[in-house]
């Protein structure tokens, strides 16, 4: 009995737990690019492709995947490739993985960063290096207001989401009184700030959740107690489709409605059918056209998904100006600036400040048991 | 501070505080149990729960398909007990294999209590990996078609296609009083009267009390403490399964890290309410699921956790054992 055998068990338990992590964040295909006659680029992504928002970050880089594949498939002779660096959507993970993107002269362009906790962890980074960087789904609004020239966004921003939202809820909906609940992260405080700014006195009361919470009995007390025409909620689908459900179990019968964050199939497992029943989901996105899907499908064997028209518009954009000469930072940061075309996911074109100026808000809404992605109704 | 919204709904806050207190109570069990007659904290108890969560979404996707149903919880009853049958086999199981391959092996050899405590961690992190990772070790045997179902995007959201919906069965002070609150709270302390019954009155109890007393001494007089403290996990495993069941048809959803939570709040409840002591965790389990909701309304929900915890540290200040006290041998539990 000494220490070496406890030590070699305790070592091999926390070799195994290790290994088990590990293999949960493992990182995703880099593909290297280069060609016979040219300057070996890459484009880099930043975001989650594993962790609790792992699947919106799979959709981002398969519709970075299919707009590299057919850029490829054109130019064989100088092909680009892709860096995925998965920060699991947390800005302390993002922040060390910034610095080794524009330390890689390879990197021509960021996709990314996904989220807006992430975008402003490492913003200042990005913009010091010159690094021009498109993200498909940071909506933040205060991210465009940092002065980071190299910062762009092919979405709408959360201003123009709240507001749109608001109007939905009072004009389309015909809402009086409006409660307001958020989970308090970054993207929902800033939701919740521009839904409660255009409600003014049609709020009837106000409640933080927290993330990862499953009981939400007081908040349901609040809500039925206040009894308000709608209920708005900025936060993600874990926690709104168990709001939403155990809401409809007390016997709140007036809408719900939350913001992109909730704009996904799982809100309606997670709510169940019949709690999610009416329930609306705003985004500033429209559905992905079908033969975009299908052309996603050959190539990612799997159906497209939120952000994913939205990262094969922003690569296009990289990829765009590659064909047009303008590797330098400086030289493709200009290049995106002019940019002006239509992408699958709508008209791009960006204002000073980097914030896409075409900003369309859609509604999409539960029916028949199912998210109805197919048929959003335009707000803006 | 909004006391007058406490008072108006103080009916509807303490019951719907005491269905949640009930999970953690079952919970804390676990804790509390492994606690006594080991002094060790079972960190991979969280675990045990969480595979008791998933145990209950399986069976109702398997004898429902994942098709969304509503409905009351007379047509769920024959379901739900099947759910908890195989949740409280899967939680047991679980707590078997954490007892088998983190705990008897380390103290076999006399290992510290600290080493002992971190291959709990271990096993902590390695069963939540396992659950979200399920999608690629289906896909190593070429089975993730046919159990898409089962383990598709493991890391996310997992539901049970079942919803239980409530229904009033009387008013009490304002507030309808569903039948899911009554099975909640019903069957949480059933089980803790059952569980205390055989751990004060039958023979195995008395193996349990007395390796909880006095290790030494018990093995002196013939008790096999091996077996004494695998039936412990046994019994802790069991009743987290049930309180896995009971906190599905409350909640519905459950997910990889569901566990991490739920065991701060129900290792809160043991050491609130004494651990080591079984009717400190029911006390410190109800008192814990009340207080969040007390605390929610008067400050806000996102202050729930920090109401909580000042009031657990007023409690060991004045009780450093909790309220109960300690022993899980000594306090007659």
């Amino acid at each position: 009995m000494g220490i070496k055998p406890n030590l070699r068990a305790f070592a091999a338990i926390a070799a195994a737990g290790l290994a088990l992590t590990a293999c949960g964040s493992s990182n995703s295909s880099n593909t290297a690019g280069g060609g016979s006659s040219c300057g070996h680029y890459n484009l880099a992504f930043l975001g989650a492709t594993t962790g609790d928002a792992g699947a919106l970050g799979q959709n981002m880089v398969g519709g970075i995947k299919l707009a590299l594949d057919e850029y490829n498939k054109a130019h064989t002779d100088c092909t680009v490739g892709l860096k995925v660096s998965d920060s699991q959507g947390d800005p302390v993970k993002a922040t060390p993985l910034a610095t080794k993107i524009v330390q890689d002269t390879s990197i021509v362009g960021l996709i990314g960063p996904g989220f807006s906790g992430e975008s402003l962890a490492t913003g200042k980074t990005f913009y010091a290096a010159g690094l021009p960087s498109i993200s498909p789904s940071a909506t933040n609004a205060t991210i465009t207001q940092s002065g980071w020239t190299t910062w762009h966004r092919v979405i709408g921003n959360d201003s123009i989401q709240g507001a749109a939202d608001v109007k939905y809820m009072e004009d389309t909906a015909g809402a009086k009184k409006i409660y307001l609940v958020h989970d308090d992260q970054d993207y929902s405080v800033g939701l919740a700030g521009f839904v409660k700014t255009a409600l003014g006195s049609s709020m009837s009361g106000e409640d933080a959740v927290q993330q990862k919470q499953t009981d939400f009995g007081p908040t349901v007390t609040k809500v039925t107690s206040a009894s308000p025409d709608a209920v708005f909620y900025a936060g993600y689908y874990p926690e709104g489709g168990l709001l939403c459900k155990q809401l409809r179990q007390a016997g709140y019968k007036g809408l719900f409605m939350s913001g992109d964050g909730s704009e996904d199939p799982a809100f309606v497992s997670t709510a169940g059918a019949q709690a999610a029943e009416g329930a609306v989901l705003s985004a500033p996105a429209a559905p992905a056209p079908a033969d975009f899907n299908a052309k996603y499908k050959a190539l990612n064997g799997k159906d497209s998904g939120l952000y994913s028209t939205q990262s094969y518009d922003a690569a296009n954009i990289f990829l765009a100006g590659i064909e047009a000469g303008k590797t330098s930072h400086a030289d493709m940061n200009t290049f995106i600036g002019g940019y002006d075309k239509t992408g699958v996911s709508g008209p791009i074109k960006f204002d000073s400040k980097g914030d896409i100026s075409a900003q369309t808000i859609y509604v999409y809404k539960v029916t028949g048991g199912k998210l109805d992605t197919a048929n959003p109704t335009l707000i803006k | 501070m909004d006391f007058g919204f406490l008072f108006s709904h103080f009916a509807e806050l303490t019951i719907t505080g005491l269905a949640l207190g009930a999970i953690y109570a079952l919970v804390a069990l676990g804790y509390t149990m492994v606690y006594g007659v080991l002094q060790l904290i079972n960190f991979a108890h969280s675990e045990v729960f969480m595979y008791g969560t998933f145990a209950t979404a399986w069976v109702a996707v398997f004898v429902h398909g994942t098709t969304s149903v509503s409905q009351g919880l007379g047509g769920t009853l024959g379901l739900l007990g099947l759910c908890a049958i195989v949740a409280m086999v899967t939680s047991a199981a679980v707590a078997l294999l954490v007892e088998r391959l983190a705990y008897r092996p380390l103290i076999r050899r006399g290992s510290p209590k600290l080493v002992i405590l971190i291959s709990s961690i271990g096993a902590s992190f390695s069963l939540a990996e396992i659950m979200g990772l399920r999608d690629k070790f289906a896909g190593w045997f070429g089975l993730q078609d046919n159990l898409e179902s089962y383990v598709a995007q493991a890391r996310n959201v997992y539901s049970s296609p079942v919803t239980v919906d409530p229904h009033k069965v009387f008013e009490f002070a304002g507030y309808g009083v569903t039948d899911i609150d009554l099975l909640v709270i019903g069957a949480a302390l059933g089980m803790m009267f059952a569980l205390d019954v055989i751990v004060r009155r039958t023979r195995l109890g008395r193996g349990i009390r007395s390796v909880a007393q006095d290790p030494e001494a018990a093995a002196l007089m013939g008790v096999n403490s091996t077996s004494v403290i695998r039936t412990t996990f046994l019994i802790g495993g069991l009743m987290a399964g049930a309180a896995a069941t009971l906190y599905m048809l409350r909640i519905g959803t459950t997910r990889q890290d569901a566990g991490f939570l739920i065991g701060v709040k129900a290792f809160t409840a043991a050491v609130m309410g004494g651990i080591g002591n079984l009717r400190g965790a029911l006390i410190g389990g109800l008192l814990l699921g009340v207080m969040e909701n007390w605390g929610s309304a008067v400050f806000g929900t996102q202050w729930k956790d920090v109401v909580t915890f000042v009031l657990l540290v007023l409690i060991l200040l004045v009780r450093p054992t909790g309220i109960l006290g300690e022993s899980l041998g000594k306090a007659r539990a």
